[in-house]
């Protein structure tokens, strides 16, 4: 399954955030959207999720997604989003059990996505017994338990500290090598741009728009901490973002 | 650099400059979470009590103004023992329970929808502020011309009286509930009645809970004010009838029993608290 926003554009009253955005999701990849701040990247994440509709243009999912797909289009939020009552299991079940997987078939998803997300021995912890990463990949493990057709990340590594971060990325390639799986990226750490982006999207400051887009074809599995041609690719999307950024800085102080 | 090495790699405590005095860095943190020891509001009650005993005894404190705690606690056993105390606690009981659980069962339902509906909430916020302020017993005739003078009647002043606070809580709490996690259930393709019942409701919880305690003390009162206007049993009544003969030590025997009524439900609901609310960080 593809997804493609076609002319997307969109306004909050009289604040125009998103002009004119066409952009297609191509399956088994990766997909990083960078941009400065404000310039409306979760708001374009909530469109391709179906949680809000744009003003102008549509978007549109090309193909089907798999039979087995539970929840076709699936986020991981930048706050985890867990629900503090539910233990490790229960925030995955419960999600299960409402799409009508219980019992052995439930318990299996919920083993081989913990293993996955090495999370096997919290089953019963509670949020507030886990770090941040933990959470995060509890966050990750729901996600997975609902085989998504695409995975759409607002920022999941933000609310982390950078040796966290770093694992947590190694882990995201590990899952993605051994079964690739569709996702959009939002993020304004350019590292974690080009360590986990297939394509990388850049936007300009508000009403953002797509700036350039960049191919990166080293495979994930071998890109690696202070590579010369990412480092240079990192420094190539930076000058691209510094104008961008500054001036939507300034804009901020004017208003 | 230099003075991270010498940090690093130095004794303990290097060695301070000649004129420097070593002061320990003014402690002002800590406060501000009140926890309750053990035995401590026991204690609160004893001293008043033995004051009291002691007042009384001694004479400062004049028979006519307080009776003497050992006095009002005989009557309390001899009340009991009597079986007094069952057929007036029975139908007191009855009413709260009733009543109360009536009130708190409905008013968490029209909170939920007044918390989830935008016509619930346009229609009915401005009902409940109209109503709230109302002393409810003053409308317990308007109750006895609708409900019979029975039971009924108490019923439906006491549930009316816990109906409008726990309301209010109730939306209050809803509202409060954590909007991304709602998100969260949307974008994972749950029913509504998932999200409502999964997130929502529990969400909703600690306020709910908290709403509740307000709501049983006054169901408490309007009971006692209810079995003051016309009842044959109850611990109202009791108090009444001791009231209306200047037997100070049955009237205190009667808020006695009030008194712990209360202490009971404010504990039960701190024991649903504990049950319920123990993933709160
Ligand atoms: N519900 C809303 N109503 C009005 N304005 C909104 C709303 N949501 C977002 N905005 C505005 O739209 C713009 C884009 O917001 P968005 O959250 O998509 O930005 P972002 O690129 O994700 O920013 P950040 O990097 O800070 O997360 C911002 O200026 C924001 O203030
Ligand atoms: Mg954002």
């Amino acid at each position: 399954m593809e997804l493609r926003l076609e002319g997307v554009s969109h306004r909050y009253g009289d604040v125009e955030v998103i002009r004119d955005i066409n952009l297609s999701i191509p399956k088994g990849r990766i997909v990083c959207i960078v941009g400065p701040s404000g310039c409306g990247k979760s708001t374009l994440l909530r469109f391709l999720g179906g949680l809000e509709r744009p003003t102008g243009g549509q978007v549109t999912q090309v193909g089907s997604p798999p039979e087995d797909s539970i929840n076709p289009l699936t986020y991981v939020f930048q706050d985890f989003a867990l629900l503090p009552w539910r233990t490790v299991e229960g925030n995955i079940s419960f999600i299960l059990a409402d799409h009508g997987v219980r019992g052995a078939r439930a318990e299996a998803i919920i083993s081989d996505v913990l293993a996955r997300t090495k999370l096997s021995d919290f089953r019963k912890a509670l949020p507030k017994q886990l770090s941040g990463g933990m959470k995060q990949r509890v966050a990750i493990a729901r996600a997975l338990a609902v085989n998504p057709a695409v995975l759409l990340m607002d920022e999941p590594l933000s609310a982390l500290d950078s040796q966290t971060r770093e694992l947590l990325m190694d882990d995201l390639v590990t899952l993605w090598t051994r079964q690739p799986f569709t996702a959009v990226y939002v993020t304004h750490n350019l590292a974690e741009a080009v360590r986990l982006g297939h394509r990388i999207v850049v936007l300009s400051r508000r009403p953002g728009q797509i700036r350039e887009v960049v191919e990166i074809d080293t495979p994930l599995e071998s890109r690696t901490l202070g590579d010369p041609a990412l480092d240079r690719m990192q420094k190539h999307l930076w000058t691209l973002m510094r104008a961008e950024a500054e001036a939507a800085d300034m804009e901020l102080v004017n208003d | 650099m230099t003075d991270i090495s010498a940090v690093s790699s130095g004794a303990p405590s290097a060695p301070l400059p000649a004129n420097a005095q070593a002061s320990p860095v003014h402690f002002r943190g800590g406060g501000f979470r009140p926890k309750s020891p053990r035995g401590i509001g026991l204690l609160v009650f004893v001293v008043l009590i033995a004051f009291l005993e002691w007042g009384t005894r001694a004479g400062f404190i004049s028979a006519l103004t307080v009776p003497r705690p050992t006095d009002v606690f005989a009557t309390l056993v001899d009340f009991a023992q009597s079986g007094g105390l069952w057929k007036n606690l029975h139908p007191s009981l009855m009413r709260l329970l009733v009543g109360g659980s009536l009130g708190a069962l409905a008013g968490i339902g029209v909170g939920v929808m007044i918390g989830l509906f935008s016509v619930a909430r346009a229609g009915l916020v401005p009902l409940v502020a109209a109503l709230f302020p109302i002393p409810k017993i003053a409308l317990l005739p308007l109750f006895v011309i609708w409900f019979g003078i029975d039971e009924s009647s108490k019923y439906a002043l006491i549930a009316f009286g816990t109906f409008t606070p726990t309301v209010v809580a109730t939306y209050g709490a809803v509202d409060n509930v954590d909007r991304s996690l709602i998100r969260m259930g949307q974008s994972f393709g749950l029913k509504w009645s998932t999200i409502v019942l999964r997130i929502v409701l529990p969400g909703a919880m600690p306020g709910i809970l908290s709403g509740l305690r307000v709501s049983l003390a006054i169901a408490i009162i309007l009971l006692v004010a209810a079995e003051m206007l016309g009842a044959e049993y109850g611990i109202g009544a009791y108090i009444l009838q001791a009231g209306s003969l200047y037997d100070l030590e049955r009237l205190f025997a009667g808020v006695t029993i009030l008194s712990l009524l209360g202490v009971i439900l404010s504990a039960l609901v701190g024991l649903i608290e504990k049950r319920l609310l123990g993933w709160r960080a």
